[in-house]
């Protein structure tokens, strides 16, 4: 029996891709290393950013330089923005630069664990969408605020694992198994607080369609070798979707046939 | 007259042009996006917006994200 090659039916926004796993590009140690490892994480689609810089900086030049090079689809997001007005001024900046209409949409409403502002999130989602953008929000695991974006047009949504930067995998299962029963055909994207594979491929497993993380990878000691990591779980998670898992029992059921068992005693 | 600019005080001619002041600024060539008092400028705008004193001038540049 030969191998399954890569499903290509992840879609979003009507663009077809192979790989389910969306890779960061913030915090590795070397615009190298950062190439690397997107080379690696057999990523199809990364995220960035824009900040300000002064012209004499070109510190962020090969990095730009390396993205381009990768011919990753480019999704640009509004991170650190906390208003309406700063995200969707950001996203219009970020589509006149990028030249493309995608968002990963980010309004932070608390300092501390960096939660998403699920209010400014659907009403920054609801002007973007009119003016044109296509929406991937980042987004709690609340059933209801996720439902809300999709009633403004979000056709992706991108719900926390753990708050950004803390590896501490998927915090709230019943939220997120709540979420993927009832909002079975929305393509869901765990994005943010993943910090190994194990905690992607769970995600996967339960039947989220990709991952999108940046810290795991960059923070490691080896970052193109966790992203191969994790792009290994990844598809593995998926399979295991695929292939049903089996259900938990509470006792023991032995595998190997009791049937003609030798030294048995009556 | 003075501005901001990526929020420092600079001081600029009055009745400059966004276009001829990021040249001056040395961003000529290179990949930016605009903002003025937090609203999007359109590059296809530069050579039309006068910049006024007191304008909140934002100019960003790509970097890694997560």
């Amino acid at each position: 029996m030969s191998h399954t090659l890569p499903e290509k039916n992840f879609t979003l926004y009507g663009e077809t891709f192979s790989s389910r796993f969306l890779l960061g590009t913030a915090l590795y140690t070397s615009p190298q290393i950062m190439r690397d490892a997107i080379t690696q994480s057999r990523c199809e689609i990364v995220t960035l950013g824009l900040r300000r810089q002064n012209p004499a900086d070109r510190a962020g030049d090969a990095i730009w330089q390396f993205i381009q090079e990768s011919g990753c689809r480019l999704l640009p997001n509004t991170a650190g923005c906390k208003s309406v007005k700063e995200a969707v001024t950001l996203a219009e900046m970020s589509r006149e630069i990028f030249n493309t209409d995608w968002i990963k949409l980010e309004v932070i409403g608390d300092d501390y664990n960096l939660q998403p502002d699920p209010f400014g999130l659907v009403e920054a989602s609801d002007i973007l969408i009119k003016k044109g953008f296509k929406v991937l929000p980042y987004c709690t695991d609340d059933l209801i605020l996720c439902k809300r974006l999709v009633d403004v047009g979000c056709e992706v949504l991108m719900p926390w694992g753990a708050p950004i930067g803390t590896g501490q995998g998927l915090l709230n299962r019943y939220s997120l198994r709540t979420l993927r029963e009832r909002l079975a055909n929305m393509p869901m994207i765990i994005d943010a607080g993943l910090g190994a594979p194990s905690q992607a491929a769970e995600a996967m497993e339960m039947g989220f369609d990709g991952i999108l993380l940046n810290t795991a990878v960059a923070k490691a000691h080896n970052p193109p070798l966790m992203a191969e990591a994790f792009a290994d779980a990844i598809d593995a998670g998926r399979k295991a979707y695929k292939a049903g898992l089996m259900q938990k029992r509470q006792t023991a059921s032995p595998s190997t046939p009791t049937i003609g068992q030798p030294f048995w005693h009556q | 007259m003075i501005i901001s600019l990526n929020n420092e005080i600079t001081e600029i001619t009055a009745q400059t042009l966004l276009s001829d002041a990021l040249i001056q600024w040395g961003f000529g060539e290179t990949k930016i996006a605009v903002a003025i008092n937090g609203e999007f400028v359109p590059r296809s705008t530069y050579n039309l917006r006068e910049i006024l004193a007191g304008d909140q001038i934002d100019i960003v540049k790509p970097v890694g994200g997560g």
